[in-house]
């Protein structure tokens, strides 16, 4: 498989009055043609940032400040915003959290995903009017040519997202980065949105980063998972192994705190202490102070490893002997 | 974990050591314009009070005033001996004395129209906000009908009615202005009133008039205040623009309205002066306020908070 | 939508009765009318005839009556000192002040949502500080004394316009405006602007902040990331967000443009409404006073009315709200 988006080193700061925030400080991964993979962290840990970077929607006082971003083997790291407004929404499509917001409330649907077609295309409304009606059907949603003329307001969040899903596809992209998407909808439209998602992936041959901090999402989803950190990532492999035999003691922690059936009774685990202070991160290796694993070594960063088919940022792997094939 | 709770950001910390009016007053020193506007203020203020003790002839002493004296420049010497710095205006009357003895008639009306009209706005508002329901319902009503009608056009309509003076020009001014406040305090009300520590007082069983008084008027005093600047630099305005038209204070009681309008015939024969200084005096004056007011909004608004 | 409309009409229809009443009232129980209808030197015989000849010898209920039977027949009165009806010389009035009016909320508008725009789009320029900084001191200054300053610059000092007075008329599709000469367009262009310039501030105002809000919003962001131009995210994603808004204040302004005309008319001697109140004031003139204050009222009522409209269709959302209920 060939990489369609490959990431390395990136680094985006954010200049801020109190300090320089290291919001995405070092990150590396790869995504091939009709992959999907999961993007996991709290908030904060800067993966919505490392997704926004990828399409060059970092505003100032933020800027990408090193590293390679290479799409289609270009690099658009540091690429004019004429070039990137080429590749938005026609090769790289984004989706957002919060489909209340994204939609402009004063514009019909059909106008905002005509003009989605029309930015990159040269063709008739009407083509372009035919395409939306097709996309729109093809993401489950009923009499699409009403709901075109429809107002966002008029729609439910989790039509508005199909909605969305349904643009983000149009120009038929090379990669879709999905943030977030279904974390504002109900429990049982997400499920919905992320088999349409799939489907469609699948369909198209699409590859995707799909951003989320609810690791049981991507863990019927993604094909492989990296797990972020205070801007860096701290475990990627293949979602089955990270799942099954989690590695960093972050991921570890992660999991454990997933609620789930066969636990019941028994107390549910949670990471001790807080998110960390992007603008005070310690010295060593950031999870460092909540890991229940810590050695001196942690004083110090630890750098990416290669371990049992995983990257791994972490000086004591867990159960590493169980991992290892 | 002892790490992660120990550091805390610098804000966190200078909160910490400084008092609320404290960490207000560093804020809105943060503006060099509107310290200087305060500065100005200030001065402005202090001149006006003084008047009487650093001018060199009081005005409405027909015994002082020298009509062979009139439309001096700038610069001129008075019959009396002293320089008329400001020149003087077509009653002989010395200008800088005039604008210092305006300055206390303007200020008072501003400030006790603003001070009055904030008093029985505040009292509506909150009688709204306490009543709730239909009375509030009526009383919002009655603000909403006010404030679609410009507050120029009210007081001008009101003064029509009642004629010139002071009384008279600082009633219209509080009935031209008094739905401002009663919004101001009705709209923070009711945001606050949503908030969960008012649901928390009422579970408690505090009793509907402790909760306005005691928990949603401290909330409101920040946005009032906000407006009450503000409103008062229009007031001074709105009273210097009635006067100029003939309609506000008598030719007795001269603000800086009624110099200006003193000075129009003469303006377009080139003797500027007698408009213009009272003019700047008013600008300064009416801009001062406003940028201080600015300021307050964007130190007091919890929103422009980080 | 009909019915809205309908319950908007009863609405204003209530709000100019209760209107009425207070003008009625406040004319003559507040002020003391035979104190304004009679000169102060006249003598008992004198006052007596002219309280039998205007009414006021009858209970003041019975005097109102009288008032609103005139008023529905077009009747308030006639002028103490033209002795023409009131209503009459106030209409005839009327053009000049609307031509005044309407040439200051075009160059408010005209003026004010451009820079607007600049100053919201880029915050930090010093152009835009200089805009901010004159749309302060826009707000602060009296108008009349900016009136003042307008003639000693541009008329006295200058020479370049006419100070005073309206020019030449000329006419076009029937409708006769000194807009339509050079000599009108000459004596029009200082009261304008001096009328404008406190909406000029105002427009800046809420078209910068407008601006600044919806570029922080999701949906700005979602457009850039559909890979729409610059041009086509600011006149139409932000634009049609921000002209509800600003449509609104602006027509409500429209008001107020007229109130304020009164100003800016004595002090360029504009043959308006305005010019034509403050005489009447000030020879006391009760009839053209209160027939001014009834024809301002309706007028208001007229202006919420339509903005309310305008509003319903410029607004998905109100409209289904409407639909709704």
């Amino acid at each position: 498989m060939t990489a369609v988006l490959e990431v390395s080193g990136l680094k985006t700061h954010f200049f801020t009055r109190g300090g320089v925030v290291k919001a995405v400080d070092g990150v590396d991964f790869s995504v091939a043609r009709g992959e999907i993979m999961g993007l996991v962290g709290e908030s904060g840990s800067g993966k919505s940032i490392t997704g926004f970077s990828i399409l060059g929607l970092i505003d100032p006082p933020g800027r990408i400040v090193e590293g390679a971003i290479r799409f289609n083997g270009e690099d658009i790291a540091q690429a004019s915003q004429q070039r990137l407004a080429g590749l938005r929404g026609n090769r790289i499509s984004m989706i957002f959290q919060d489909p209340m917001m994204t939609l402009n409330p004063v514009l019909r649907i059909d106008t905002q995903m005509i003009e989605a077609i029309l930015a990159h295309e040269k063709v008739d409304r009407r083509t372009a009017w035919e395409r939306s009606r097709d996309a729109l059907g093809l993401v489950g949603i009923p009499s699409p040519e009403e709901r075109l003329r429809a107002y966002p307001h008029q729609l439910s969040g989790g039509m508005r997202q199909r909605v969305a899903i349904a643009t983000a596809f149009l120009n038929k992209p090379d990669l879709v980065i999905a943030d977030e998407p279904t974390t504002a909808l109900d429990v049982t439209i997400q499920a919905q949105i992320i088999y349409e998602a799939q489907k469609l992936t699948k369909h198209t041959g699409t590859a995707m980063v799909w951003i989320t901090h609810d690791l049981a999402v991507v863990a019927g989803l993604a094909d492989r998972i990296s797990v972020m950190y205070a801007g860096r990532i701290v475990e990627q492999g293949d979602t089955d192994d990270v799942i099954d035999h989690p590695l960093h003691p972050y991921t570890v922690g992660l999991l454990g705190s997933v609620p789930s059936a066969n636990k019941r009774g028994a107390r549910l685990y949670q990471i001790e202490g807080m998110t960390p202070n992007m603008l005070a991160l310690p010295d060593g290796c950031a999870f460092g102070p909540r890991c229940g694993m810590r050695t001196a070594a942690c004083a110090a960063q630890p750098d990416v490893e290669d371990v049992a088919e995983r990257r791994l940022r972490c000086f004591n792997p867990q159960g590493l002997a169980e991992a290892r094939p | 974990m002892t790490d992660m709770t120990s550091t805390s950001t610098p804000a966190d910390m200078t909160a910490k050591v400084e008092t609320p009016f404290q960490s207000f007053r560093s804020e809105f020193f943060e503006s060099k314009i509107a310290t200087v506007a305060l500065g100005l203020l200030g001065v402005i203020i202090l001149l006006a009070v003084l008047a009487p003790w650093i001018t060199p002839q009081n005005p409405y002493d027909l015994g002082q005033v020298d009509v062979m004296d009139g439309r001096l420049a700038p610069g001129s010497e008075a019959f009396a001996g002293y320089t008329m710095w400001l020149g003087s205006d077509g009653a002989g009357r010395d200008l800088y004395s005039a604008i210092l003895y305006g300055l206390r008639i303007s200020l008072t009306v501003g400030v006790a129209s603003g001070v009055i009209a904030l008093l029985i706005g505040m009292t509506i508002g909150l009688v709204a906000a306490y009543a709730g329901g239909r009375i509030e319902a009526i009383i919002m009503r009655i603000v909403d009908l006010q404030l679609s009608f410009p507050a120029s056009l009210v007081a001008l309509m009101l003064v029509a009615a009642l004629g010139k003076g002071v009384d008279k020009i600082i009633l219209a001014l509080v009935v031209a202005q008094w739905a401002y406040y009663a919004r101001t305090v009705r709209a923070t009300a009711l945001v606050e009133r949503n908030k969960e520590y008012v649901e928390a007082a009422q579970c408690l069983g505090l009793s509907r008039a402790r909760i306005v008084f005691r928990h949603i008027l401290p909330n409101c005093m920040a946005p009032l205040i906000v407006v009450g600047t503000v409103q008062t630099a229009s007031a001074i305005s709105l009273e210097a623009t009635l006067s100029f038209l003939g309609v506000g204070l008598p030719q007795t009681e001269p603000s800086l309205g009624v110099l200006i309008a003193n000075g129009f015939e003469y303006m377009l024969s080139g003797r500027y002066w007698i408009s213009i200084f009272p003019g700047l005096a008013l600008l300064l004056t009416v801009v001062s306020i406003n940028l201080v007011g600015d300021q307050l909004r964007d130190v007091l608004n919890p929103r422009m908070k980080k | 939508m009909t019915v809205f409309v309908i319950r908007r009409l009863l609405q204003a229809l209530l709000v100019v009765f209760l209107m009425s009443l207070i003008v009625f009232f406040g004319v003559n129980v507040v002020g003391d009318p035979v104190y304004m209808l009679v000169s102060p030197d006249a003598d008992q015989a004198d006052i007596a005839a002219a309280i039998q000849r205007l009414g006021l010898d009858r209970p003041i209920w019975e005097q109102y009556l009288l008032f609103l039977k005139g008023a529905a027949q077009g009747d308030l009165g006639d002028s103490f000192i033209f002795g023409e009806p009131a209503l009459q010389l106030i209409l005839q009035h009327m053009p000049a002040t609307m031509e005044l009016a309407f040439t200051a909320l075009f160059l408010s508008i005209a003026i004010g949502i451009p820079l607007g725009l600049y100053a919201g789009l880029y915050p930090d320029n010093p152009i835009s500080k200089g805009i901010m900084a004159t749309s302060i001191l826009g707000f602060s200054l009296p108008t009349f004394w900016v009136g003042l300053m307008l003639i000693m610059l541009f008329a006295v000092e200058l020479g370049w316009v006419p100070a005073t007075g309206r020019g030449d008329l000329g006419s076009f599709l029937g409708i006769r405006s000194s807009l339509f000469t050079l000599d009108g367009l000459s004596h029009i262009f200082l009261p304008a602007l001096n009328l404008a310039l406190l909406k000029i501030s105002l427009a800046i105002r809420l078209t910068r902040a407008g601006v600044r809000e919806a570029m922080g919003q999701d949906y700005v962001k979602y457009a850039r990331a559909k890979g729409l131009s610059t041009r086509r995210i600011i006149f139409v994603h932000v634009m049609k967000n921000i002209m509800i808004p600003v449509v609104t204040v602006m027509g409500l302004e429209f008001g107020s443009l007229i109130g304020f005309s009164v100003v800016t008319e004595t002090i360029f001697a504009w043959p308006g409404m305005g010019k034509l109140l403050i005489d009447a004031i000030l020879q006391l003139d009760r009839p053209v006073v209160v027939a001014y204050l009834m024809i301002m009222v309706l007028f208001f009522v007229l202006i919420n009315l339509i903005v309310d409209i305008l509003y319903s269709i410029l607004d998905p959302r109100v409209r289904l709200q409407d639909q709704g209920s």
